[in-house]
């Protein structure tokens, strides 16, 4: 027989029978036993695992001191190394799925421990951190605890007995987590094509292997009114770096970008930079690389006045193969950072 | 027009004195072959290796895989525009060697360049690991820039495949496939009641290294056309991509077109498939517009329902797809697509790089950001310290035991977009 797993049950203050509302203040304790619902989960797991902490939170002051609570959170985990982690469920309650996601990115996103929650789909918890938790659907209220409860506890034992491969969503009964994995299957890509085809033409049932994501459109702010007096900064995908690559930004699918200093550098030379970008032919960006990231056009611009300041570094990354999330998270933070140096606007150079 | 193509099966492949297709046995006469090949005097050396499944062999870096062929009755001849004259082809008898291919490799032509493991994992991801395959090493003038270095390999790689081919040509084949394209007029009077369904082949045309050749053109140049689905089954469309491996059609896929096979498995059943429109891939805003809109354009002037959209490549491509699409399904032609996706390493990505409601029939050949440890291999034909820099690979991609992690996105084949393989993704 398998050992029991050791668990940590997160709940917020009115679960954790502290208090309401009144009390959603509080900042993250814990007490080394079930609480609550915890103990029918307990009655429930019976020899397959075991409440051993329960960590309760106020749902404000999770929300409102996000870093600090998770820290804190982390902490505790870190403590007992539990082998699984319970958040909620927290229904159709915005801060409580909110402050259950949070504690799944700690748990499953920065220590690997796997979670199982229980959350309405609407919830906004479930948007935000829907790739780190095993959620299971429940209704939009507490009152719903009878049927969520069984539910999660049937997930956990199914997730024990399969030794965490719960396949898929819809078999295993859990919301979806979007999140794409490989796998073999017995037809050809081309056969599945045709019958996809056929049955769309006729009008019958078929699943899509991939729904379309709805595309985050961004409307363009509105132009300088100023350029003569504006600081702009230049970005690129298209891989320029200095000669050797110092970061070792990869070819394709870049997990990193690089921030460079063209301080004095009034042209970008064949000797000098080159492009580490794989998915163009490099001769003509390595012969002349100011034909993807325009250093001497805007120098030109700078002392003739059209512009006030070219910013002393330039951004770059390579475009190719490289995530949309990936892209997102080095965009906002190489925003912030050109923000706070006062940057008006900037040039993005692709390939 | 009618082809006839005819599958001699090859079980092994030697080196001899002569070479002959003898009882499922391919042999070849590797001076012969070098001789020919060396004639191209931009060449500075060239090996020949044989290699077969379940070897413990890694293949790196791989630019082509191609088919041995010959043409044996009816106009023109294999790879035309290149090996043979523009006679048009499609029609006639083609021989081919089945489970025998010629796959190039040598020094790095650009960054995205395949892998192909004979066995272990990474086997399992790459369709050219069943074949019984002739691996050529070339080397080329250190002067040459890169577009020349490509196009040197890709006609070594040609000239390789049409000698051997030649070996098939009075051999009786184990089996003829037959595949007929009527004139339109008949082929759309033939099954009036059954609906009309075409294809829309997007090759990758996005130039510097990310080339397509139709009867020797190169598809950036070309507006969408309508072509035999014959012809490309005997050899009209070769690649000549540096695109990352994955999800590059190699020459030997556009050879051997699944989508066109299958296609034609339930033509006069379920459909009447009735011909198919080439068209490509480029970089610039308004040759997509142009391109999509002709695209639609000819599908509606042929009178299809439906059509199956297959991408090359993926990123700036997803574009012309998605415009392919809407503006297909906006003329009340209805659209599958199949594409590959990139979500990353975890898969928590969104995968591809442009999308639309109207895409609602989507197969996907999997997600080429996942990760994959290939152990290592006894014996590796090219380099293997370029793993760290083809696309798909990363700083430390390779090990100090010659183990390689890498995205499946380095595995040539892997995620390919015809649908040549059975690697897929769901979501989790």
């Amino acid at each position: 027989m398998k050992d029991k797993l050791k668990v940590v049950h997160y709940i917020n203050q009115f679960f954790g029978q502290i208090g309401g509302e009144e009390k959603a203040n509080i900042p993250p304790s814990y007490k080394d036993e079930p609480v609550g619902a915890g103990m029918a989960f307990n009655n429930a797991l019976g020899d397959s695992a075991e409440i051993v902490r329960t960590i309760i939170c106020g749902d404000t002051y999770f929300n409102e001191n996000l870093e600090e609570a998770k820290a804190e959170i982390k902490k505790y985990l870190i403590e007992v190394k539990p082998d699984l982690v319970i958040a909620g469920p927290a229904f159709n309650a915005g801060r409580y799925g909110m402050a259950c996601g949070a504690v799944a990115e700690v748990a499953n996103g920065e220590l690997g421990i796997p979670v199982i929650s229980g959350i309405y789909p609407e919830n906004p918890g479930y948007d935000m951190y829907h790739q780190y938790a095993y959620f299971v659907e429940t209704t939009n209220s507490a009152a719903g605890m009878r049927e969520a409860l069984p539910a999660m506890v049937k997930l956990i034992k199914m997730y024990i007995e399969k030794d965490g491969d719960l396949g898929r969503p819809e078999e295993a009964g859990y919301l979806p987590r979007g999140i794409r994995n490989n796998i073999f299957v017995e037809e050809r890509g081309s056969l599945r094509a045709v019958k996809m085809l056929v049955a769309k033409i006729n009008g019958d049932d078929f699943v899509t292997e991939y729904p379309m994501p709805v595309f985050d459109r961004v409307d363009p702010v509105p132009p300088l009114k100023d350029l003569a007096n504006a600081k702009i900064a230049l970005v690129t995908s298209g891989g320029i770096v200095p000669t050797g690559n110092p970061d070792h930004i990869e070819s394709s699918s870049a997990s990193k970008y690089g921030k460079y200093s063209i301080s004095g550098v009034k042209d970008l030379t064949a000797l000098d930079y080159e492009t580490a970008h794989g998915g163009y032919d490099p001769v003509y960006a390595n012969n002349d690389p100011d034909c993807v990231l325009p250093i001497d056009v805007l120098r030109d611009m700078e002392s003739e006045g059209k512009i006030g300041k070219l910013y002393d570094y330039y951004y770059s990354t390579v475009g190719n193969g490289t995530s949309v999330a990936n892209a997102k998270s080095y965009a906002q933070e190489i925003a912030a950072e050109l923000v706070s140096d006062g940057v008006q606007a900037v040039i993005l150079t692709s390939t | 027009m009618k082809l006839e193509l005819g599958k001699i099966k090859i079980n092994d492949l030697q080196f001899a004195d002569e070479t002959k297709v003898d009882s499922g046995v391919l042999y070849v006469n590797k001076d012969e072959l070098i001789s020919i090949l060396k004639k191209d005097d931009r060449i500075t050396s060239i090996e020949l290796e044989i290699v077969h499944p379940g070897d413990s062999v890694r293949i790196i870096p791989v630019k082509d895989v191609i088919e041995p062929r010959v043409k044996v009755e009816g106009p023109g001849g294999v790879f035309p525009g290149f090996m043979a004259s523009e006679e048009m082809v499609g029609s006639g008898r083609t021989h081919a060697l089945q489970g025998a291919a010629i796959v190039t490799t040598g020094k790095i032509v650009g960054f995205q360049e395949g892998i192909i493991d004979m066995s272990g994992p990474g086997a399992e991801y790459t369709p050219f690991s069943s074949l019984h395959n002739l691996v050529m090493t070339c080397d080329v003038d250190q002067e040459l820039k890169q577009h020349e270095h490509e196009e040197v390999l890709r006609m070594a790689g040609l000239k390789a495949a049409k000698y051997l081919g030649e070996a098939g040509r009075n051999i009786e084949p184990d089996i003829v496939d037959s595949y007929e394209h009527k004139p339109y007029h008949e082929a759309l009077a033939e099954f009036p009641d059954l609906p009309k369904v075409g294809y829309v082949y997007m090759l990758q045309s996005q130039g510097l290294l990310h080339d397509t050749y139709v009867y020797g053109v190169d598809a950036k140049q070309i507006l969408p056309t309508l072509i035999s689905p014959t012809e490309v089954m005997d050899g009209a469309v070769i690649s000549g991509n540096c695109v990352s491996a994955c999800d590059k059609n190699a020459t030997y896929v556009h050879q051997n077109h699944p989508v066109i096979e299958d296609l034609y498995r339930y033509h006069g059943k379920e459909y009447n498939f009735i011909g198919m429109i080439v068209t490509n891939e480029n970089v610039t805003l308004a040759d997509k517009e142009r391109s999509s809109n002709y695209t639609a354009k000819l599908a509606e002037m042929l009178g299809l329902d439906a059509v199956i959209v297959s991408e090359e490549g993926f990123g700036n491509p997803d574009a012309d797809l998605i415009m392919n699409c809407t503006k297909l399904e906006k003329k009340g032609i209805q659209t599958v697509l199949i594409t590959d996706e990139y979500a990353g390493r975890d898969g928590a990505s969104q995968s591809l790089a442009d999308a639309d409601p109207l895409g609602d029939a989507v197969v996907t050949a999997g997600n080429a950001n996942q990760t994959i440890v290939l152990p290592a291999m006894d014996k590796v034909i090219g380099q293997q310290n370029v793993a760290d820099v083809i696309a798909g690979g990363f700083d430390g991609s390779l090990n100090k035991d010659g183990s390689i992690k890498v995205e499946i996105q380095a595995i040539t084949g892997s995620t390919n977009e015809l649908g040549f393989h059975k690697l897929t993704a769901r979501g989790y």
